[in-house]
């Protein structure tokens, strides 16, 4: 497939404002920021750039899907679809209400949202599924499945990985948001990955490895979809959780956050490069 | 004292515990400095943990493990049942946010299917305490016991003064002849609410908190059930297998039938949000409660309801 042009500078507009609707939904009970802020720019990238995914083809067999396996980062998730059009800007200030549906894990009352989860290690076997289906009905439809680098530490990702393999999905694209953390600690420290790139090829996967906050690089990488031939797509974005914002980034305390009205403000200011925020909220607040 | 006080007191007088976790450590943040190798942390692997603490029971330790309850009890279940349940292990299963807890995680948090789910296991010891003085009091009984359990870890703190813990016995807080509330785990709360506001009305009010849910005091059951005209069940937990089971199984055993009034998820999961709206929403407040017993509003104000925060 030959690389097209993007017009970066408008996927980083869009990215801001969604990493600000993150912001926005991290007070009055919080939400999982770090983790969507992480995963910001990758969301954002495959709905503008690589998914056949709009308001109007929700429930065409023929659309694209995207599964979010990690979870947590469904605000990164909510604020694309509001600034893509899939969903009312103002239902994000629904967030934890009992009035909507918005809450720290993805639900399908949501349109848009193909599955729900916060499980982990679940979807990569749903997205089988479905990309399987289109196998045996000969469709061209792509399906992406965004896995948390954490997430990896539970065995199903692995099962899911060899049954990939084994029946040739190379219409199936797993993606892996490399922000080096999970809940409490760096993922070295605790349940070592790397070589990940490796351990991926031995299961059978074409791989590619990229930075995950770059559109140049992310571009690069979904264009040359599919990687091979009859082989499952892996994609290693390497990121940073808590990306955007300095006085978070790469905090293992940093995790689920519920900021105060303060902090929310200055965060915004320190979003666009003001300052860094004195953050005086409770860390890690354990959901 | 804390639940990870007494985690730790207990762990650090006796070699034999080992501190276990599948990367949830709300409930166990100061333990690892203290305890050496005996804390382990597996990470986000809740079937190997359960089958690793099963090897450790068998080489004669005593396994405290932690992780989400739903995690703890459905995706690790047949490790559970199989590895720790069929050997008879003491494998110990601290089950963090279970029931409504989870407030605003969403259905793939709730643990409203544990108690029944964990109660089918033969061996297995099932525990809800209503608060973390509750918690506190029933622990070093549980964890000294040879059996593995399993229990709702609630630390919710209380003005409440519970009596001390025996093996296989509700705490009988008041008889009532009108209406008795037979409850567990943090709707204890609201029952203490409810329970006021019966009173107020007139009503003789008893309440049970059941603590124990296997083995069951079938005695503070059945009880309940002749000296009240009505017996309420109330639990975060789905209808079938839970409370309401289990007092239908104890008056089937002995031949009887009660009035049972049940407060419980029938068929759904609750909605996501804060805890205090959880409750508002699904109808679990102690005035909502009250009110649906008598049948009629009251002018009582319900207390405000605080919401969680675990610092991890």
């Amino acid at each position: 497939m030959q690389t097209i042009s993007i017009d970066k500078n408008k996927l980083e507009v869009t990215a801001l404002k969604v990493r600000e609707h993150i912001i926005k939904m991290s007070t009055d009970g919080g939400c999982f920021v770090g983790a969507s802020l992480s995963a910001a720019d990758l969301i954002v990238y495959l709905y503008s750039e690589f998914l056949n995914v709009n308001a109007n083809n929700l429930n065409d067999p023929n659309r694209d899907y995207l599964f979010l396996s990690k979870g947590h980062d469904v605000p990164a998730l909510y604020g694309t679809f509001a600034e893509l059009g899939l969903l009312e800007k103002d239902r994000l200030k629904n967030h934890l209400s009992t009035s909507d549906h918005i809450y720290w894990h993805p639900n399908t009352k949501i349109p848009g949202i193909e599955f729900h989860s916060g499980s982990l290690g679940h979807l990569p076997s749903v997205a089988i599924g479905v990309a399987m289906d289109i196998k045996i009905k000969g469709g061209t439809n792509k399906v992406v499945c965004i896995m948390g680098d954490g997430e990896l530490n539970e065995g199903t990702c692995w099962e899911a990985v060899l049954v990939a393999n084994a029946y040739k999905l190379d219409n199936l694209l797993f993606v892996i948001d490399r922000n080096h953390f999970q809940a409490n600690m760096a993922t070295e420290d605790l349940i070592p990955l790397e070589p990940l790139h490796d351990k991926f090829t031995a299961f059978g996967a074409a791989v590619k490895r990229i930075d995950g906050h770059s559109f140049e690089a992310l571009h690069e990488a979904f264009s040359a979809y599919p990687f091979e031939t009859g082989k499952l797509n892996v994609v290693i974005a390497d990121t940073v959780r808590g990306k955007g914002l300095p006085s978070i980034e790469r905090r293992a305390d940093r995790w689920f956050c519920n900021f105060n009205a303060t902090e929310v403000e200055d965060l915004l200011k320190e979003l666009h490069g003001e300052h860094l925020t004195q953050l005086t909220s409770e860390t890690l607040v354990v959901r | 004292m804390t639940y990870e006080e007494l985690l730790t007191e207990i762990a650090l007088t006796d070699e034999r515990f080992i501190v276990m976790t599948a990367e949830n450590r709300a409930l166990v943040r100061n333990i690892p400095g203290k305890l050496g190798n005996r804390f382990i942390d597996t990470g986000i692997t809740e079937q190997t943990m359960i089958g690793a603490a099963a090897g450790l029971a068998l080489r004669g330790r005593i396994p405290v493990v932690h992780a989400l309850a739903s995690f703890l009890t459905m995706r690790a279940f047949e490790f559970v049942r199989t590895d720790a349940g069929i050997p008879n292990l003491p494998v110990k299963l601290s089950s963090f946010i279970p029931g409504f807890l989870s407030d605003g995680n969403g259905p793939t948090h709730q643990a409203i299917e544990d108690i029944s789910l964990m109660r089918g296991i033969p061996n297995m010891t099932v525990f809800a305490p209503a608060d973390e003085q509750d918690l506190v009091e029933m622990l070093p009984q549980i964890w000294h016991h040879p059996t593995p359990s399993y229990v709702r870890i609630n630390i919710r703190k209380t003005e409440y003064q519970h009596s001390p813990f025996e093996w296989g016995k509700a705490e009988v807080i008041a008889e009532g002849d009108d209406v008795t509330i037979l409850t567990y785990g943090l709707l204890f709360e609201q029952a203490l609410i409810a329970v006021e506001i019966l009173k107020n009305e007139g009503l003789s009010v008893g309440l049970v908190n059941m603590r124990s849910l296997k083995p069951v005091d079938e005695h503070a059951i059945i009880q309940a059930t002749r000296n009240s005209k009505l017996t309420v069940t109330l639990e975060d937990h789905f209808l079938t297998g839970g409370l309401y089971s289990i007092v239908a199984e104890t008056l089937l055993k002995h031949s009887l039938t009660a009035n049972v009034l049940p407060f419980a998820l029938n068929e759904k999961w609750f909605k996501p949000s804060l805890l205090p709206n959880v409750l508002q929403h699904e109808g679990f407040t102690g005035k909502q409660i009250a009110e649906k017993i008598l049948g009629y509003k009251t002018r009582f104000v319900q207390p405000g309801i605080s919401t969680m925060q675990f610092s991890e």
